[in-house]
This record gives C-alpha cells, sequence and structure tokens, in this order.
C-alpha cells in the first residue's frame, strides 16, 4: 500500500482523464471467468447473482493431484497482480516479497492462484459494470456483497480450476478475514490457512474509519448519487481523502515520524498557508491521487462495507470457537496466524482471540508476533523474521501433506 | 538421531509413540521436534520468547506465542495425551493453578523441577549464608526468573494435596544420571532435579 515518500508530488486538484473503464482494456493480463452461470450464487443478502466474471491469474503449475494449489486473499484495495507489473500503475506485484521463485511462497513448487474479488474493480464484476438488465453501470443498485459471498466465488473459480482441496489460503487483512472465512466455510477443502495481520471480527474503531472514508467519497458533488459514470463525472477528491484516512491507519506513528518527521516539502520554512508544507501531507496527497487511477469509487464503498460486516462469531452463534468446530468436530485445518506488534489497525489481540478460540477445540495452530514499528502495512513489506515464519510453516505442512520437496530449477 | 538435554530426554522416554503432546515453554522446540520425529507424536507448543516461537515454527513446529498461565485455560479438558513442563514450573506466578490445569487439559502431565533440597544447594546456603547459585541455577537472587523453588518433597506433597498420583519418577543427579526411580528423603538429597509423570486421581 505503501509508496515511495519522495516521489513527484501532484497536487489534489489536479484534474486527470477520466478513465472510467481502465480494467476492462481487453490487454489488461490475467485471466477471466464467468462463473454461476447455470445456477445463480446466492449472496448472503438474499440476492442471487449468476454469470458474474472474475479476473484471475495463475503462477506456477499445478501438479498431477492437485495438490499444490495456494489461493492467496488479496487485501482491500489489492488485486490478483501478486507478482507482476501492475498493469495499470506499473508498479510491481504487491506481494514480491514473499511470493515468487525460491520465496516463502515458492512459484516453483506451489501452483499460486488469486483472483480480484467480487465486488471489485479490475476486472471482476463490480458496480462499475453495467447490469445485463439495464446496459448501464450498476452504480449503488450493485447488491451488497460479503467476505462470505467474495469467499463463495472463489470456492466456484477453485472448482473451475478442477481443484478439490486447496494446499493452503493466505492473505493479510481484508486478505486474513477471507481465509478465515474460507477456513470456516471449507473446512474440508483447506489444508492450512494463514491469516495474517486481520481479526474474525471488524472492531468498531475499523468500521468508524471506513464510515470517514464512505462519507467523504458521497460527499464529493461528482459522485452524483453513485452514477458518476453515467454522468461523465469521477468524485476524485472523495475518493482520494478516503484513501488518505485510510492510509494513515496502515502505518504506525513510529514509521510516520522516521520517514517525514517534522520535515517541510521542497522549502525552507512554512508558508503561512494551506500548501501541503510538510512532507507527510504532500505524500498523503501523493497517496490520495495516485488511487484514484486504479480504483472505482464505488467498489470502494462495497469493499469496506463487506469488511463492516465481517464477524466470524456472530455466524457462529456468537461464539467464536463454534466456528472452528464444524458438525462438533475440531476443524482439520492447520493455521498459522501473524500479527505485527505496531500494527494498530488489527492489533496483536484480535489475532490473540482468534488463537485463543483455536485453542478452545484443540485446532491446529501456529502463532507469531512480529517485532515491527512499520503498522499495518509490514505484511507487504520486507520482514524476514515473518518470511522465516511462512516458509517454515509451508515446508512443515508440505511435509505433513505428502509434497515432495522444492523442485530443483 | 536427535540429541537433547538429559531431562528432555528423560521426559521423552515418558511419552507413548503417536500420542498427543503439548510442550509448554517449549523454548527451540527442541523436545517437540525429537518427539514428532521419533515417537511421531502430534505435538504442539507454548512458548514466551518471541525468538524461540520464531524458530519452532521456521522449523514446522505448532507452536503459539503465548502466556502458559493465561493460555491454558482456554483448551478443553483432556485435549492432549501428555502436557509436559520442562524447568519452568519454579517461574509461574501460580504453579499450583498451572499444574491443575496441566492436569485437566492433559490426561498426563509430564513436570521437571530443580530441587532446592539438592545437597550443593542446602551446603551453599548453609555454609556461606547467602542464596545458592549453581551451574543449573545460576542467576542472582534479585534476576531470578525462579520465583518459586521447592524442594522435591515439597513438589510431593503438592501433588498428594492436590490429588495427584504420581505415576513415574526419576531423580537425576548432577551428571545427569538417573540417581533414583523412587521419591525419598536421600532422593531429595542427591537429586539436582526431578521428573514426574502425573496423573488426576480417578482420571
Amino acid at each position: 500500500m505503501s509508496a515511495p515518500p519522495t516521489a513527484p508530488q501532484p497536487s489534489l486538484v489536479t484534474p486527470s482523464p477520466v478513465n472510467p473503464a481502465v480494467a476492462d482494456h481487453p490487454a489488461m493480463p490475467g485471466k477471466r471467468v464467468r462463473l454461476a452461470v447455470d445456477r445463480p450464487m446466492r449472496l448472503d443478502s438474499g440476492i442471487e447473482i449468476g454469470g458474474f466474471q472474475i479476473a484471475y491469474q495463475t503462477y506456477g503449475t499445478l501438479n498431477a493431484d492437485k495438490s499444490n494449489a495456494i489461493f492467496i486473499c488479496h487485501a482491500l484495495t489489492g488485486d490478483h497482480f501478486v507478482v507482476e507489473k501492475h498493469p495499470v500503475t506499473g508498479k510491481p506485484g504487491w506481494w514480491e516479497m514473499l511470493v515468487g521463485p525460491g520465496k516463502p511462497v515458492d512459484t516453483d513448487r506451489y501452483f499460486i492462484i488469486c483472483s480480484n474479488v467480487l465486488g471489485g474493480c479490475l476486472g471482476s464484476t463490480g458496480p462499475k459494470d453495467a447490469d445485463p438488465a439495464t446496459g448501464r453501470p450498476y452504480g449503488l443498485s450493485f447488491p451488497v456483497v460479503t467476505i462470505g459471498d467474495m469467499v463463495r466465488a472463489q470456492k466456484l473459480l477453485v472448482e473451475h480450476l478442477g481443484i478439490e482441496k486447496l494446499f493452503c489460503v493466505i492473505g493479510g487483512s481484508m486478505g486474513g478475514m477471507q481465509v478465515l472465512q474460507w477456513a470456516v466455510a471449507y473446512p474440508e477443502s483447506v489444508f492450512a490457512a494463514v491469516p495474517i495481520a486481520t481479526a474474525a471480527r471488524h472492531s468498531a474503531q475499523n468500521i468508524a474509519f471506513h464510515e470517514v472514508g464512505r462519507q467523504a467519497i458521497m460527499a464529493d458533488p461528482n459522485w452524483r448519487g453513485g452514477n458518476y459514470l453515467l454522468e461523465g463525472t469521477k468524485p476524485e477528491a472523495g475518493l482520494a481523502v478516503a484513501r488518505m484516512a485510510a492510509h494513515i491507519t496502515y502505518l504506525s506513528e513510529a514509521a510516520l515520524h522516521r520517514k517525514f518527521g517534522r520535515n517541510l516539502q521542497d522549502r525552507k520554512a512554512v508558508t503561512y498557508g494551506f500548501d501541503a508544507d510538510f512532507q507527510v501531507e504532500s505524500y498523503l496527497r501523493y497517496q490520495g491521487a495516485a488511487f484514484v487511477e486504479r480504483f472505482d469509487a464505488n467498489s470502494y464503498l462495497y469493499i469496506t462495507r463487506a469488511m463492516d460486516y465481517f464477524d466470524l462469531a456472530a455466524d457462529a452463534g456468537g461464539t467464536l470457537a463454534n466456528a472452528f468446530r464444524p458438525g462438533g468436530k475440531t476443524t482439520p485445518v492447520r493455521f498459522c496466524l501473524a500479527s505485527f506488534s505496531s500494527d494498530w489497525l488489527f492489533p496483536t489481540s484480535e489475532s490473540r482471540a482468534i488463537v485463543h478460540a483455536l485453542n478452545a477445540v484443540a485446532a491446529n495452530v501456529s502463532f507469531v508476533e512480529i517485532e515491527t514499528d512499520k503498522g499495518h502495512d509490514a505484511f507487504l513489506l520486507d520482514e524476514p523474521e515473518f518470511h522465516q515464519v511462512i516458509h517454515g510453516f509451508l515446508e512443515g505442512c508440505a511435509e505433513h501433506r505428502g509434497l515432495s520437496a522444492r523442485r530443483a530449477r | 538421531m536427535l540429541d537433547i538435554r538429559d531431562d528432555l530426554k528423560l521426559i521423552a522416554e515418558m511419552v507413548e509413540p503417536n500420542s498427543r503432546v503439548l510442550d509448554v515453554g517449549c523454548g527451540d522446540g527442541a523436545l517437540l521436534d525429537y518427539l514428532s520425529h521419533a515417537k511421531n507424536v502430534d505435538g504442539r507448543g507454548i512458548e514466551l520468547s518471541m525468538d524461540g516461537v520464531r524458530q519452532c515454527v521456521a522449523h514446522g513446529l505448532s507452536v503459539i506465542q503465548g502466556d502458559a498461565e493465561a493460555d491454558l485455560k482456554d483448551y478443553p479438558a483432556e485435549a492432549f495425551d501428555y502436557v509436559i513442563l520442562g524447568q519452568t514450573l519454579q517461574a509461574m506466578k501460580q504453579p499450583r493453578d498451572v499444574l491443575e490445569m496441566m492436569c485437566r487439559i492433559g490426561r498426563r502431565a509430564i513436570v521437571s523441577v530443580p530441587n532446592f533440597g539438592y545437597w550443593r544447594v542446602r551446603l551453599q546456603l548453609m555454609l556461606t549464608g547467602r542464596m545458592p547459585v549453581t551451574e543449573k541455577l545460576g542467576y542472582q537472587w534479585w534476576e531470578t526468573p525462579n520465583i518459586h523453588f521447592c524442594t522435591l518433597r515439597d513438589f510431593v506433597v503438592l501433588t498428594e494435596e492436590m490429588g495427584i498420583t504420581i505415576e513415574q519418577t526419576r531423580i537425576i543427579d548432577r551428571a545427569g544420571r538417573v540417581a533414583s526411580r523412587a521419591h525419598s528423603g536421600f532422593a531429595n538429597l542427591l537429586g539436582e532435579q526431578g521428573v514426574f509423570l502425573l496423573r488426576r486421581n480417578g482420571g
């Protein structure tokens, strides 16, 4: 989620070309599939959708008995371009630190699948796509989707690929929520689960931050009640402010201080005005401006909502442990949880609550809190200890799953 | 085969193959690793130190970072065949509660404790008039994490009070040899540490 702090700093108010359908460009890399064509998929809201598109990408090779597949779940504003140049931003893949040849999630050894979430804006069906009933963009008539719905769609994709049981499901933040959902909804289809920097429910504080972001978008006059695509506008200012607020939550106070302190941006003294005097302001404006180039405002509303609604314990009758006791038996899934000491968005206590619930059913679980001052974003960054843990956990699981050692290259 | 500390070896001997084991304060995972390879146990661990946990998980062991005194209560009764506590009972705030929880969540508990009644300890205290510092208990009084020392006799008395049966006893001398297979006043003098296989009465 981070970008170079010293990159050129465009101002928020600079208009950029309206580019509503960036993701549907025919030259977009990756794969697409239409799912639930014959039988519509029922959403948690009760609405049924059929024939929706899921954009996904795969890396590595599926072995003969289809036992080496790892499903990666992306975070709120992530996508399926895990280890390749992003088609819109041109930046490296978002998890190249962890995934790749010889990396902990080894593409020489495992078959990696990642799909853009349902409701997303990078190829999977979402609010910016045309409603087949009207031929016009859904906007707010798109049904509200949940983490459960996203995972339902992922399960259909995995079935479409002919895979009965995933070796592992892994993801951080909202991706971690999907990992938990996978393990709870399809315990027999997941051998190992790695929920990182996440929680079994979205906290009041996190819902509050999301609401600030959504209100910023909806307060932008260019949002037009969600119909900006039809009306040829784009709520860039609102979406950028939403991103700026969210971005602060991904960092720690220490990380912000180390990066910027109170340093001034290209000037010797404060200007006694409301220009971006401070580097930190300039950085946030840059983050906001860069984000609107690659993300759809309505998608942001829908996906943040999905996170807000997530509450595994509530779905299991109020006791989280029950979620991990399908049919009265301890979940067969092997878990490895990781949290980061300076993450205040998904603090260690949230991971620990999941560990306690897993212990209460005597499930197979590992848990590590990684010492770092990089905040929530740490799961995307160079954290060697974190990477060692993931590597070791997957190695141990591979041994139990009977996967052969890493192929010689 | 893998080489492990003498007291860990004695603990491992008490564990039946193919059982479910929880190692409380598993350190770098040496015992768990040994048990999973030598006895094919389904092993789990709890460890307080981040470094220890990271080493364990990086070696493919299922270990959580946590505090035994806070985290043991989560587990259901008889979740494991054995709950092991090696050389850390004396560092617990509430050793009795920990023993209680171990005997609840495990069908058996295995505990090793350093013996404060060991003759060298007694002699040091008597001759120098200062808190004993030995090879195995190498801390000054003001820095030691060991806040609840006991003699082997103290330990046996506590198990009796708690209604816990000692099924096996190994008293180890300074060289790591088994000095006795039963508790006695003599063993309490000669043993530097004791390893006990415990079971709740009526369990």
